[in-house]
């Protein structure tokens, strides 16, 4: 009963503007290029579907991302271990971390392209920075903020530094490399849109520019919905992996 | 035998300028297997001498011998079971009890026989795949020992280890305590704040002054286990580490009121 009433609930007001959306477009009320009806971006992401062309475009987007996500947090959490574990390596690379996190990926753009030219490279460069620095600062903070009281109980079971390293101060950490991690996908996933606008000729950011041209303003909001979900699925899908490595931790339902 | 010897032990800290006399000139001889309580108000330096024997702090002055050699670093062979458990949250109740013997590269085989057998022997059997945040207090206290008993550690170290538990489960552990060690032949140092806990547990009591911190007393408690917290000598003695513990505590209260605790 309350399962029907949430559902009631969920679905009320989304298919309402659906309806509201439709009626208006169908009344004339709007011309279609301002606002295409719902009807209309179905059968325009169906088209889409079955012309094999958006698959290429999920895929290519959700490519760039994986390499660019891998590229940035594989270079930062290591870095982030280093730099969180020794104060030294900390004073060393900090100033220099601090002067170019508050750079936005976007402004990395023109560099990147003079860099690399057009195509992958520059968008995986920027889809790189965007997922590096939220890694990074997770990271070190994640080591440093490791409760002292572990790392006594180890040494007092007998464990050496390496071992404390690897088995005491980076399970400890996960919890904040995981956080940041999540940050960086997001970012990550804004980066790979503005990217695909710029530097390459498919993805799903190249193909909503590519339709305003044409002013298909459905294929642009077939787009737009295809980004959100697939947003939403790699937001799950972290989620998942997440609750599953850190079932031990407080506040967490496994 | 002696096992543990502490001579003209002194730490002092610094803190915001100011030294704070914590430990002062203990002086303390500890036979093989016996049962030491340290007791004394809050912040008479019971932690910090506990923290000198178990090698994780260093002594301003003076030495702690254990079994002939001074200490300089924590190690296994002084385990130490804490007020705030400390168990590894990201292991399991098996893995923590592990821990110590993989660490000591023991082989798979002669790990799981040792830890299952302990999970038995402290009833945590059942909850070997569980992780620490779905247990009990007490639970979580006797994985602890478990942890500790695992790596056969001669010495254990306990700093107010039932301090957060309700009462029933204090008084089980505190029995579960005096089994374990009879059964397993360990010397104890075991720091409370609660006198009826040290006349319960221990061989000899030792009681310690404010600031600083040293040896104000000691009693040897001859009772035969168990012990009654009801009968007469029991609450004698009481009465008289009572009055006692409550001189120092007295003293903590006038510096606090001054601004200094
Ligand atoms: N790292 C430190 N820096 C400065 N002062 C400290 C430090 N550790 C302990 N002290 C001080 O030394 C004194 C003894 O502390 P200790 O923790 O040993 O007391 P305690 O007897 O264990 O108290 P409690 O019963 O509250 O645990 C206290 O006055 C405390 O404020
Ligand atoms: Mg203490």
């Amino acid at each position: 009963m309350f399962q029907v009433r949430a559902i009631v609930r969920g679905t009320a007001v989304p298919l309402l503007t659906l309806l509201l959306w439709e009626g208006i477009c169908r009344a004339g009320l709007v011309s279609a290029i301002i606002l295409p009806a719902p009807s209309a971006v179905v059968l325009r992401w169906i088209e889409w579907l079955l012309s094999g062309e958006l698959l290429v475009d999920t895929l290519g987007s959700l490519t760039r991302v994986s390499l660019g996500f891998l590229l940035g947090a594989g270079l930062a959490l290591p870095l982030g271990l280093f730099m969180g574990a020794s104060p030294k390596v900390y004073d060393y690379f900090n100033p220099l971390v601090q002067v170019l996190r508050p750079i936005p990926p976007i402004a990395w753009i023109p560099m990147s392209i003079l860099w690399f030219g057009l195509g992958n490279p520059p968008a995986i460069f920027l889809i790189a920075i965007g997922a590096f620095f939220p890694v990074l600062m997770n990271t070190i903070a994640g080591v440093r903020n490791v409760d002292g009281i572990y790392l006594r109980a180890a040494r007092n079971l007998g464990a050496g530094s390496s071992v404390i390293f690897r088995r005491v101060i980076l399970p400890a950490a996960t919890p904040y490399i995981f956080a940041g991690m999540r940050i960086g996908i997001g970012t990550a996933f804004i980066v790979v849109i503005v990217s695909e606008m710029i530097a390459v000729n498919n993805g799903l950011g190249y193909r909503i520019l590519e339709a305003r041209e044409y002013m298909w303003s459905d294929k642009i909001i077939a787009g737009m919905i295809t980004i959100g979900l697939l947003g939403l699925a790699i937001d799950i899908g972290m989620n998942a992996i997440n609750n599953h490595l850190l079932r031990w931790h407080r506040g967490m339902d496994s | 035998m002696e096992k543990i010897r502490i001579t003209g032990l002194q730490k002092i800290f610094q803190s915001a300028g100011q030294e704070i006399h914590a430990l002062q000139d203990i002086n303390l001889s500890i036979a093989e297997v016996e049962f030491v309580c340290l007791l004394g108000p809050s912040g008479c330096g019971k932690s910090t001498l506990l923290n000198a024997i178990a090698g994780f702090i260093e002594a301003s002055a003076g030495e702690v011998v254990v079994d002939g050699r001074i200490v300089d670093a924590p190690g296994p062979d002084r385990g130490v079971v804490f007020q705030e458990y400390a168990l590894f949250p990201w292991m399991t109740v098996g893995k923590n009890v592990a821990f110590g013997l993989e660490i000591k590269g023991l082989s798979r085989g002669d790990i799981d026989e040792r830890v299952n057998a302990l999970l038995h022997t402290l009833n945590l059997w059942e909850f070997r795949d569980r992780f620490p945040k779905d247990l009990s207090g007490g639970m979580k206290q006797r994985v602890a020992i478990a942890r500790v008993l695992a790596i056969d550690s001669p010495i254990m170290l306990m700093d107010e280890p039932f301090g957060a538990l309700d009462a029933l489960t204090r008084r089980s552990l505190q029995d579960e305590l005096l089994r374990i060690r009879r059964e397993f032949c360990k010397t104890i140092i075991f720091v409370t704040h609660s006198i009826e806990e040290a006349i319960y547990l221990a061989d000899r009591i030792v009681v310690m002054t404010y600031r600083p911190g040293t040896i104000k007393f000691e009693q040897q408690v001859a009772m035969p286990h168990p012990r009654d917290p009801a009968g007469a000598e029991f609450n004698e003695l009481k009465r008289i580490l009572g009055g006692l513990v409550m001189e120092e505590h007295e003293r903590h209260a006038r510096d606090e009121m001054r601004g200094e605790g």
